[in-house]
C-alpha cells in the first residue's frame, strides 16, 4: 500500500505587517487552497489547525477558530502546536487520518499575527523557565543563537560575513517576483555588511523579520484524487517530526546549556541531521535527488548548516555550493526559490505550510518568475524551540 | 552593599568559583542546570541526584554579543547601555554551558576552541541596592596569547 497522500491545492495569504486578526489570513489561504483545488469546502471531512500562540483562546484552538469561520461544515477537527513546525505537524496529522482511511479530504491551515522587534518572554518572574531566564540572567536574545552557529561556520570554516550576506542577495533576487513575499527589493553584500550588527557576526539584515501571514494546504488520498480526474498530483513522500536523540549536545533556543556526554556518548547524527534523515529514510529518497530546498533561514547563515544538515552539501562545504552559484535559481540545487524568510519574516504557525506550498507550485511549474526548471523532488526543513523540527519530502 | 548570587544553588562562590550540576546516582549523567525531578537519559528512570561540581575550565564552543539593549526581564547594568559578550563554553564533562564573557572581554579576546575558566562578577543591582551575582567565562592568558 502506498503511504503518499495527495496535495491538491495550496494557498497563501500575503506576508506582511497588515493588522488584521490570524482568522482572515487564514481564511483567505484556506479559500485559496480549496479554489486552487476546485474542491468545495463541504467535502472537506478533516480540519487541523497551526495553533497561534499570540492571539488568545481563538489561536489555541486554531482548527475550529477557522472551521467557524468558514461555517460549520461538520468536519473533524485537529489543532496542532510544535513551535516553528506547527505547519509540518498539523499536516502529518492531517495525512495519518487519510493513510488510516479515516479521513478523505483535510484542509490544513495556519497562519498569524506576530509583535514588532525582538521575540521577548511573556511576562512576569519564572525562575523556572528557561525562555524568561535566559533573558534575565544573561541577555541572550533569539539572534544571539543564530550568531554562535554564525561564528562557527567563520572559525571552522572560514565563512566570511561577505558569504552570510550573499545569501540574502541570493533569496531577495529569487523573491523579487514572489506575489506572497513581503520583502521584494534587491539588496547588495554591501547593503547587508553595512546594516548594523545586531550580534556579532551577525547584521540587521543577515536576521529575519517576523510577519502576519496565512498558508493552507489541502490534502486527499491518492484515490480522491483520481476519481477528481488528478491523475499526477504532487505527493507528500514523507513528513518527518522527530524528536532530538539524548544526549542534544547542540545548544538550541531557549535553553543555555547542552546535555552532557558524561554517562552517554552522543548520537551520531546531530538533532538538525536527523530530521531530514528520517524525511529521506520515510520517502526513500537519497538527497541526490532533491531538485529544490526550502529551509528555515532564520539567518543567513542558518541556509548554510541547513544545506549541510540535510547532505545537499558536506558538512563545511556550502560556501563553496553558494558561491558557485549552485544555490541560485539555475543551478545545481536551488535554496529557497521563494525567497525565504529573508524575504517573507516568520509567520510561525504558518511558515512550514508556505514551504509546502512554494515546493507543490515549483513541482507543477507554476512558480512564475522563480521557477526551478524540472523540479521533480522538494525538501523542506525547519526547527523550533523544544525539540521540534521538521522536514517535508514532496515529489511529482 | 550585599551580593547575593542571581540563582540560588546554581554555582558557588569564591576564589575558585564552579556550577553544580546535578548527577544521576542511577547511571551516572549530569545536567546543569539541575535536574530534580527526572533523569534525561531515556535508558535510566533515576529519580534521586547528588549535586556535582563541574569543571572550573573549558574551551569556547562559539561566542557573541549584544549590540542592542535585550528586552526585559534583561536588567541593564548601565545607562547609556553598553554591549556585553557571551560565549558558549564546552566543558570536559561533554557539556556546553553559556554565560556573557567577563567584564572587559569582547568576542575579539576569543576563537572557538579558546580556554577559558569560570569567574563570578556582578550582573545587576536591585532597586534596594543587592548586587545580584552570576558566572561568566573570562578567556585565559593562553588565549590572549594564542590571538
Ligand atoms: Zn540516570
Amino acid at each position: 500500500m502506498s503511504n503518499d497522500v495527495a496535495i491538491l491545492g495550496v494557498g497563501m495569504h500575503p506576508w506582511g505587517k497588515w493588522g488584521h486578526s490570524f482568522v482572515k489570513y487564514g481564511v483567505k489561504a484556506a479559500r485559496a487552497a480549496l479554489a486552487d483545488a476546485g474542491v468545495p469546502w463541504q467535502d472537506v471531512d478533516l480540519i487541523v489547525g497551526g495553533e497561534t500562540v499570540r492571539n488568545g483562546y481563538g489561536g489555541y484552538v486554531a482548527g475550529s477558530t477557522f472551521a467557524q469561520a468558514l461555517g460549520w461544515n461538520g468536519a473533524r477537527v485537529a489543532t496542532s502546536y510544535a513551535a516553528c513546525a506547527t505547519g509540518a505537524q498539523a499536516l502529518d496529522t492531517a495525512r495519518s487520518r487519510i493513510l488510516a482511511g479515516q479521513a478523505e479530504v483535510a484542509l490544513v491551515v495556519g497562519a498569524d499575527t506576530t509583535p514588532k522587534g525582538f521575540l521577548a518572554p511573556n511576562a512576569g518572574e519564572r525562575w523556572d523557565d528557561p525562555d524568561w531566564l535566559r533573558f534575565k540572567l544573561m541577555g541572550m536574545t533569539n539572534p544571539g543563537y543564530f550568531a554562535l552557529y554564525a561564528r562557527r561556520r567563520m572559525d571552522l570554516y572560514g565563512a566570511t560575513s561577505e558569504d552570510f550576506a550573499a545569501v540574502k542577495v541570493k533569496n531577495a533576487r529569487h523573491g523579487l517576483n514572489n506575489p506572497y513575499a513581503r520583502y521584494r527589493k534587491e539588496v547588495s553584500v554591501a547593503d547587508v555588511v553595512n546594516s548594523a550588527v545586531v550580534a556579532d557576526p551577525l547584521h540587521l539584515l543577515d536576521i529575519c523579520a517576523t510577519s502576519d501571514g496565512g498558508a493552507a494546504v489541502l490534502v486527499t488520498s491518492v484515490e480522491y484524487a483520481r476519481k477528481h480526474g488528478i491523475a499526477d498530483p504532487v505527493k507528500i513522500k514523507a513528513i518527518s517530526t522527530v524528536t532530538p536523540t539524548f544526549p542534544n549536545t547542540i545548544i538550541d533556543m531557549p535553553l543555555f546549556s547542552t546535555e552532557s556526554t558524561a554517562a552517554v556518548a552522543a548520537p551520531e547524527l546531530t538533532f538538525k541531521e536527523s530530521i531530514g534523515h528520517a524525511a529521506y529514510e520515510e520517502a526513500g529518497i537519497a538527497p541526490e535527488d532533491v531538485s529544490v530546498a526550502e529551509v528555515y533561514d532564520l539567518s543567513t547563515a542558518l541556509e548554510l548548516d541547513w544545506i549541510e544538515d540535510l547532505q545537499l552539501a558536506k558538512r563545511g562545504e556550502a560556501e563553496a555550493l553558494l558561491r558557485a552559484g549552485d544555490t541560485t535559481i539555475g543551478g545545481r540545487i536551488p535554496v529557497n526559490p521563494s525567497g525565504g524568510l529573508a524575504c517573507f519574516g516568520e509567520a510561525v504557525p504558518a511558515q512550514a505550510l508556505a514551504q509546502v506550498c512554494e515546493l507543490t507550485w515549483q513541482l507543477r511549474g507554476q512558480a512564475e518568475g522563480r521557477q526551478v526548471e524540472g523540479a521533480r523532488v522538494g525538501i523542506t526543513a525547519n526547527q523550533g524551540l523544544f525539540g521540534h523540527g521538521s522536514s517535508v519530502i514532496v515529489a511529482r | 552593599m550585599t551580593e547575593t548570587p542571581a540563582v540560588e544553588g546554581w554555582f558557588t562562590t569564591g576564589s575558585e568559583p564552579a556550577l553544580i550540576a546535578s548527577k544521576c546516582e542511577a547511571c551516572g549523567t549530569l545536567a546543569f542546570p539541575k535536574g530534580v525531578d527526572f533523569c534525561r537519559n531515556p535508558a535510566c528512570d533515576g529519580e534521586t541526584f547528588v549535586d556535582a561540581e563541574l569543571s572550573r575550565t573549558g574551551v569556547v564552543w562559539s561566542y557573541t554579543d549584544a549590540q542592542y539593549q535585550p528586552p526585559a526581564p534583561y536588567t541593564p547594568t548601565s545607562d547609556p547601555y553598553q554591549p556585553f559578550a557571551l560565549a558558549a563554553v564546552e566543558l570536559p564533562e561533554g557539556i556546553v554551558v553559556l554565560g556573557q564573557l567577563a567584564s572587559g572581554f569582547g568576542v575579539d579576546s576569543v576563537k572557538v576552541g579558546a580556554p577559558v575558566e569560570l569567574v563570578v562578577e556582578p550582573a545587576w543591582t536591585e532597586e534596594d541596592g543587592t548586587v545580584k551575582t552570576m558566572w561568566k567565562w573570562r578567556p585565559t592568558a593562553a588565549a590572549e596569547g594564542g590571538n
